[in-house]
């Protein structure tokens, strides 16, 4: 019915986010949600909008460690704050072996505990939902690095998934639990 | 030798990748493609009368408004008919953008495009659209009444009326000593993947050509139906689905209107153009299933023995019936489950509402069909005193019976006919997993510390692996690695695994080496898609049989550098090598060059391929033999004469609060049988995340629509989907009973978890409140008014003879 070519937009303005320990700077509107600004300005996709009303948990990052749904804050808002994203939570661990000369370590990342504990549970199958729970998890693991089923299983309750029935997610709190105690580190 | 991968639980391929971030999903993709928002009407029924778009074409950042007035060409003709069948007499489908009248709330009515998707929504909420109001039809009730009309062209709303009879069913039930009438009612879900729809289209003007990504079960039907809509060439015409965050049915519908119209505005802008359903649209404008009334009527023997079987019922397919009558094809048919009826008769009746269309969700008419065959069963035994898995052996059929034909056309429109399974097997190991003889004495125990406990069982088969046919392409590089490409899509099941798991097998290399593509209709372009548990039959077949071909080949051109006849000759770990004498050797990866006879080299191993490269040649033969082509790929198709049958049996212990008839299930166990398994561990998976959406559509999920049309609980806040609280802890265990149908043996196995479970639920509900449940889902508010309309008598008690209760006294009256 119209077409026009007027591509004159909202105002802009400049965000710094602190994301996954690098400084990001982006303009954007300033009713961007935090999600959207980390996925499209930030180019940072791994964090998934399941709901946009903070019911499903698929969007959950940590700001300063907390769980939090970014669909539920503004980018501006979160400008004070370290946001940790799925992109974010792998280690970087020293490698002493695998090819390198002897005596030689190269730092070399590394699936965090709850990424190997979902790899190894069969933990996803879609892998829409699992950034949210990977953050939630690694949250909840600082917290409470020794947890029984039941509670592993409280632990994940607010987040959906549709694909897994939860069973091997629980298992993978527990496994997850299990590797961090392995390599003698946090989840 | 190399260790065996089929049948081995091998971690996931994929998981790496998904794990740290690094998926691609359609909204992943086009970061600077323009956006696309609808305004869908908020009306069920409604004639538009003025569209205004004033206000909306000033708001900077606005591109394009769209009205059915632009569509042009068969853009502007109405959505096809996918699966057409003699019996859908009235056969309706939608617009891409309204005409003149709205058939439901959440039909599109405009495209608004835009530099972002805020800007497109807000330009939406300035469009004004003028509404005069039409009778609305919701509800099977109203539908069959009548009183208006979703559409004109359908009389009485009835779209599909399909009989189905085996025998003389009235007169072997109106012969049989005893006879039951029944009546069930079962409500809608939805399949709900996490992630909603979504398309992203590039047009390239110098090529005149379309590529387009869509979250869709079948790349291949969208690219055929996308370029039948724009007029274009199916060769100027890609779609790949990329990471797809769930399917469960609703993106095997094709094309969606709106993979019509990004595409068909990306060519007219020429522009990169996007879409991503927000969960409200996916809520109103997908697509939902399950809804059914049903009426059963059967005769059965002092052993409960079916005699005769007619069952009558009315499935909702909302407004329109795109995808035809499969859904209550499925039910009419797999109501029949693991049992042999003397005679039976199906008759049903396809009826518009104006509501969200109604297209296969996981499970797809199943959970319907077994929950009628199911609720009569335990009827059976509840009015014969037997105990009830006594009245499912009594029906069952036999492994002697095998193959066994119903006598009935199947959803492929192909004889219903079983071709393996071991039902008495199933049904014994089931009742050792859950300790059935054992309940009685546990119930006793329960009642005794005041709790009220029930134990519940289901049965079915499932057609799974329909056709008409998969492909499978495998091409070995130079390098050693090997490609593997097959046309369906993948929605989370692991296929980059299982595929490289069958094709490392096959070929004898390591599963590091081989890479599996799916969806992506420019390495395949010949799918049907993903759907009715077909992925790992079709095309696991598929990839099996272009390996061996492959394979043959790579021996060959082996044997003929070893000088050694090709039968004499093994592959391990990529090496191709003769048996017991493993210095006689070649890698896999010369085999590879050695394949493509080559004037040019391109890196120093190609360089053995070239002309003058030396070597014995027979000068009378071509470099590439008669009946040869060059390069170490194959391709074949599998396409069965008919499904294969897997089959299932769950049991259920809940327990019901006396006071707040808060319901809890116990325990979950499940018994599996879908042939040989390519990774236990996934169909575990596949398993667990049946059982919980079957959990969902048991005591949770619903769609409720007011008598307007309007769908109240359109959001993950008031749609009641499972969290981790709501799924009991799953116990399963296998039976691998092979398929004699294909040549890796295997079954489906995707939507079998959810299939029985409302009725397992009911059964075990039924049994521990001592009163026919006939409606599913069943909310604790339900149950505490069934309770009470008892207690007041307007509910019949259950005769409660099955050895598997005591004697308890009648459930209190609350």
């Amino acid at each position: 019915m119209t077409e026009t070519i007027r591509t004159d937009a909202e105002p802009l303005v400049e965000i710094t986010l602190h994301v996954n320990g690098v400084k990001h700077t982006a303009a954007a509107p300033t009713r961007r949600l935090l999600s959207d600004f980390l996925r499209h300005e930030l180019r940072l996709t791994g964090t998934h909008v399941g709901c946009e009303h903070g019911v499903c948990g698929a969007c959950t990052v940590l700001v300063d460690g907390t769980p939090m749904r970014s669909c539920l804050m503004f980018a501006v808002t979160a400008q004070d704050y370290e946001i940790t994203t799925v992109e974010g939570l792998a280690e970087h661990v020293e490698d002493s072996g695998n090819g390198n000369p002897p005596g030689a370590i190269t730092i070399m990342p590394t699936m965090s505990p709850v990424q190997q504990a979902f790899i190894e549970c069969h933990g996803l199958q879609c892998g829409f939902c699992t950034p949210g729970f990977l953050t939630t998890i690694t949250a909840y693991l600082r917290e409470n690095p020794d947890p029984t089923e039941t509670e592993a299983r409280e632990a994940i309750s607010g987040n959906l998934c549709r694909c897994t029935g939860y069973q091997n997610i629980v298992k993978s709190v527990i496994r997850a639990a299990e590797i961090a105690k392995e390599r003698g580190v946090g989840a | 030798m190399t260790t065996k991968l089929f049948g081995a639980p091998v971690q996931r391929r994929e998981d790496p990748r998904l794990v740290s971030g690094n998926g691609r999903y359609l909204d992943d993709l086009g970061q600077s493609a323009l956006a696309a928002a609808f305004v869908r009407s908020p009306y069920a029924h409604a004639r538009i009368l003025d569209i205004d778009v004033t206000d909306a074409i000033e708001i900077p950042g606005v591109i394009a408004i769209y009205t059915y007035e632009d569509l042009d060409g068969k853009t502007a003709e109405r959505l096809p008919l996918l699966i057409p069948h003699p019996d859908l007499t009235n056969p309706m489908t939608g617009y891409c953008l309204s005409r003149e009248v709205v058939k439901h709330v959440g039909e599109a009515v405009v495209m608004v495009v835009a530099s972002d998707r805020y800007v497109a929504e807000d330009a939406c909420q300035c469009i004004k659209v003028d509404y005069e109001q039409l009778a609305v039809v919701v509800g099977l009730e109203n539908s069959r009444a009548a009183e208006a009309l979703v559409h004109a062209e359908a009389p009485g709303n009835v779209a599909a009326h399909m009989v189905q009879e085996v025998g003389d069913t009235a007169a072997a039930i109106a012969a049989a000593p005893h006879r039951l009438d029944l009546s069930f009612q079962i409500e809608r879900s939805a399949s709900m993947p996490m992630e909603g729809k979504g398309v992203y289209a590039r047009w390239d003007g110098d090529e005149q050509s379309i590529r387009l990504y869509s979250s869709t079960q079948t790349s291949t039907g969208v690219r055929a139906a996308v370029a039948a809509k724009l007029g274009m060439p199916l060769a100027k015409v890609e779609c790949i689905a990329p990471d797809v965050g769930g399917g469960f049915g609703v993106k095997i519908v094709h094309p969606w209107a709106e993979e019509v119209l990004i595409p068909w505005a990306a060519r007219r802008l020429d522009a990169e153009v996007k879409w991503v359903e927000d969960r409200r649209e996916h809520f109103i404008s997908s697509a939902h299933e399950r809804a059914q009334l049903q009426e059963v009527e059967v005769g059965f023997d002092d052993a409960g023995r079916v005699l005769g079987l007619s069952v009558k019922f009315w499935h909702d397919n909302g407004a329109y019936t795109p995808y035809g009558i499969i859904v209550p094809i499925i039910t009419s048919t797999q109501l029949l489950g693991p049992y042999k009826p003397g005679a039976y008769r199906c008759e049903f009746f396809s009826m518009y509402t104006n509501t969200v269309m109604v297209t296969p969700y996981r499970g797809a008419g199943r959970p319907q069909g077994v929950f009628a065959m199911e609720r009569t069963m335990d009827a059976i035994a509840d009015y014969l005193g037997l105990d009830r898995t006594d009245v499912r052996s009594a029906n069952f059929i036999q492994v002697e019976d095998m193959p066994y034909d119903h006598g009935l056309l199947f959803q492929d429109g192909r004889p219903l006919m079983y071709d393996s399974g071991d039902f008495p097997a199933s049904l014994a190991k089931l009742k050792d997993l859950v300790g059935w003889d054992d309940f009685a004495a546990y119930r006793k125990r329960a009642e005794a510390e005041g709790r009220r406990v029930g134990l519940g069982i289901g049965c079915y088969v499932e057609g799974t692996g329909v056709g008409p046919y998969e492909g499978g392409h495998i091409q070995i590089e130079t390098s050693g690695r090997v490609n593997v490409s097959t046309g369906l899509t993948s929605q989370g099941q692991g296929h980059q695994t299982v595929f490289a798991q069958i094709v490392a097998d096959e070929l004898g290399v390591s599963i590091d080496d081989v890479f599996v593509t799916t969806g992506d209709t420019r390495r395949f372009g010949y799918a049907v898609g993903t759907f009715a548990s077909r992925a790992a039959v079709m095309s696991g077949n598929a990839i099996a049989l272009a390996a061996r071909s492959v394979r043959e080949k790579a021996l060959r051109i082996a044997g003929e550098a070893l000088e050694v006849d090709p039968g004499d000759l093994e592959i391990v770990d990529g090496i191709v090598r003769v048996k017991g004498d493993a210095e006689s050797s070649i890698a896999l990866a010369t085999v590879a060059v050695m394949s493509n006879p080559l004037r040019y080299a391109f890196d120093e191993s190609a360089q053995a391929a070239t002309q003058f490269a030396g070597g014995t040649t027979d000068y009378s033969k071509p470099p590439v033999a008669d009946g040869e082509e060059p390069g170490l790929e194959g391709k074949e198709y599998y396409s069965p004469t008919q499904a294969t049958f897997a089959n299932g049996m769950h049991a259920a212990i809940v327990e019901t609060d006396p006071e707040t008839a808060e319901i809890t299930i116990l325990r979950y166990c499940v018994i599996h049988d879908c042939g040989r398994m390519i990774n236990p561990m996934i169909v575990e998976g596949q398993v667990h995340g049946g059982v919980a959406q079957g959990v969902g559509g048991a005591l949770y999920e619903r769609m409720v629509y007011d008598d307007a049309g309007q769908l109240l609980n359109a959001s993950f806040m008031d749609f009641l989907m499972p969290y981790a609280s709501e799924v009991p802890h799953i116990e399963t265990d296998h039976l691998e009973t092979p398929s004699p149908l294909n040549p890796l043996g295997i079954k489906g196995a995707g939507e079998a978890g959810c299939i029985p479970v409302s009725a397992v639920i009911a059964s075990a509900i039924e049994d521990a409140e001592g009163f026919p449940i006939t409606s599913m889902p069943i909310s604790p508010d339900e149950l505490w008014d069934l309770r009470r309309r008892h207690a007041e008598g307007l509910i019949p008690d259950l005769r409660r003879g099955s050895m598997t209760t005591t004697n308890a006294p009648k459930p209190t009256k609350t």
